[in-house]
């Protein structure tokens, strides 16, 4: 059967058995090897993907279903290849991941969550990846790793107290000193070296 | 973890559905398909073809009516979730969505499948049952339409006939102003399967007696029951009498026993839920102002 699907915003077009799941259509036949396969009956959220930007597990959707939608693969959250998007780079800073294994799954359901609020509550960041099974890190980073990522996207494109643009250091009060995250730390301007 | 083989159609009407469904006995519908593709990917479940419903127009939306709300079969769990109708008319159901699978689930599932697949521990025929809701049927004759009560019969079993689909779910809508709910249950995980839930909706009148009362036990026997607690009407639902009437009702309550609870379990957990569960909707009832107040 000859299916059109649109991936990260491109249209493919292949030929598959009605048989074949989303999952393995997209790493099979368009080589998206970034959406795992784990437990393949629903189970595990390794292989979620965003369909029309709700995450969706595609292991329990069959490629056939899947023409007309908005389908999007870790693949597409990457701003340019080899590059990392905010979230992605957050799970990095918190060590937010330790095999690598359930990241895809739980990166994506976790930026479903930031597209629609920036300043989601633990609550919400647990139910979010309520779906995704972790047998690494005990999910206590992953769940730091997002509360980084959406502190990091609050503040994009706001003007910085730390820093007045041209690598001068404000002084010490104009900082906040409260409420930040271990990680967050990490994000202070270093003046360059002359 | 590959299904077997099987032909995929998708009907341009509803009508054409039912024809398809009728024709072929080893035919299945298909809609969001969080159920039937695991059994798919275990063969367990084996249809020649699988007929997709889920883009009909006929099953989808949310429709109000005079005395109730009636959901079209194709809706996503998630959407009924958030949908405002639903949450200002049906609130036992919004109140249970949120228990139904997980949010990637719950953003293919779809509101009928729940319904056709009939899980004894499901929370969504659990409110049908307990609402009293009516079960809308497409038929090759034409629509039909039967009470929840009737419609679940067994563990996974309807009264669903080949040639017939699910095309909509009717929840009735109390006309009370001051109506709760409540609804506890017990699993392994959250969002687990059920070993007993327990679903209660409360009408009070201004003075705070009660006017009208459902309750409904899920996961304990092998479908959802609706326990008979009429003689707390016009009562004041102390704990006393709602504890000596629950008692009573489930002294009837059949339960069953597996490996992850016994019966005498289930029936012990079923009443300590079911009070839990008219105490929350008595309470949210009554935190709704009364008129004058």
């Amino acid at each position: 059967m000859k299916v059109n699907l649109r991936i990260n915003g491109v249209n493919r077009t292949t030929e598959l058995e009605p048989r074949k799941t989303l999952l393995d259509a997209l790493r099979e036949n368009f080589l998206l090897n970034g959406t795992h396969a784990g437990c393949e009956h629903g189970v595990c959220g390794a292989c979620t993907v965003l369909i029309d930007g709700e995450p969706v597990r595609s292991c329990l959707m069959f490629a056939v279903q899947a023409d007309g939608y908005e389908i999007t693969t870790i693949e597409g959250l990457a701003p340019a290849p080899g590059e990392l998007g905010v979230l992605q780079d957050a799970f990095c800073e918190t060590h937010g991941l330790q095999c690598g294994y359930c990241t895809p799954g739980m990166i994506l359901a976790a930026h479903a969550l930031l597209q629609t609020t920036l300043t989601p509550t633990r609550d919400d960041i647990v139910e979010a990846i309520s779906g995704n099974i972790c047998r690494c890190t005990g999910y206590g980073q992953i769940i730091e790793a997002v509360e980084f990522a959406a502190a990091r996207l609050r503040v994009a494109n706001t003007p910085r107290p730390q820093h007045d643009g041209l690598n001068r250091e404000l002084p010490k009060h104009a900082a906040p000193t409260e409420g930040l995250l271990e990680a967050e730390k990490g994000d202070q301007p270093v003046a360059e070296a002359k | 973890m590959k299904p077997a083989p099987f032909e995929y159609v998708r009907p341009e009407s509803l009508a054409e559905a039912c024809a398809l469904l009728a024709a072929d006995e080893d035919a299945r519908v298909i809609a969001g398909g969080q159920t039937l593709v695991p059994m798919l990917a275990m063969r367990l479940a084996r249809p020649a073809r699988l007929i997709d419903i889920l883009r009909l127009p006929e099953l989808a939306g949310i429709r109000q009516e005079k005395d109730a709300i009636v959901v079209g079969a194709t809706t996503r769990q998630a959407q009924a979730e958030r949908d405002p109708v639903i949450r200002a008319s049906v609130p036992m159901l919004a109140r249970v969505l949120p228990w139904v699978g997980h949010p990637p689930t719950r953003n293919r599932g779809t509101i009928g499948g729940s319904i056709a697949n009939a899980d004894p521990s499901a929370e969504i025929p659990l409110v049908a049952v307990t609402l009293g809701a009516e079960i809308m049927l497409a038929t090759v004759d034409g629509p039909a339409s039967m009470p929840a009560d009737d419609f679940f019969i067994g563990p996974m079993l309807t009264t669903i006939n080949p040639g017939e689909c699910v095309s909509a779910i009717r929840f009735p809508v109390w006309p009370h102003r001051r109506v709760g709910t409540g609804f506890f249950e017990i699993s392994a995980r959250r969002s687990d399967f059920a070993f007993v839930a327990a679903a209660a909706q409360v009408a009070l009148d201004d003075a705070g007696s009660c006017i009208e009362i459902a309750l409904g036990v899920g996961g304990a026997g092998d479908r959802p029951v609706r326990l008979d607690v009429s003689s707390l009407a016009g009562g004041k639902l102390d704990s006393a009498s709602v504890t000596e009437a629950i008692n009573t009702a489930a002294a009837e309550l059949d339960a069953m026993s597996d490996l992850h609870a016994s019966a005498a379990y289930r029936r012990r957990v079923a009443v300590a839920l079911c009070i839990r569960a008219v105490e929350e909707a008595r309470g949210n009832a009554a935190a709704k102002p009364a008129k004058g107040a």
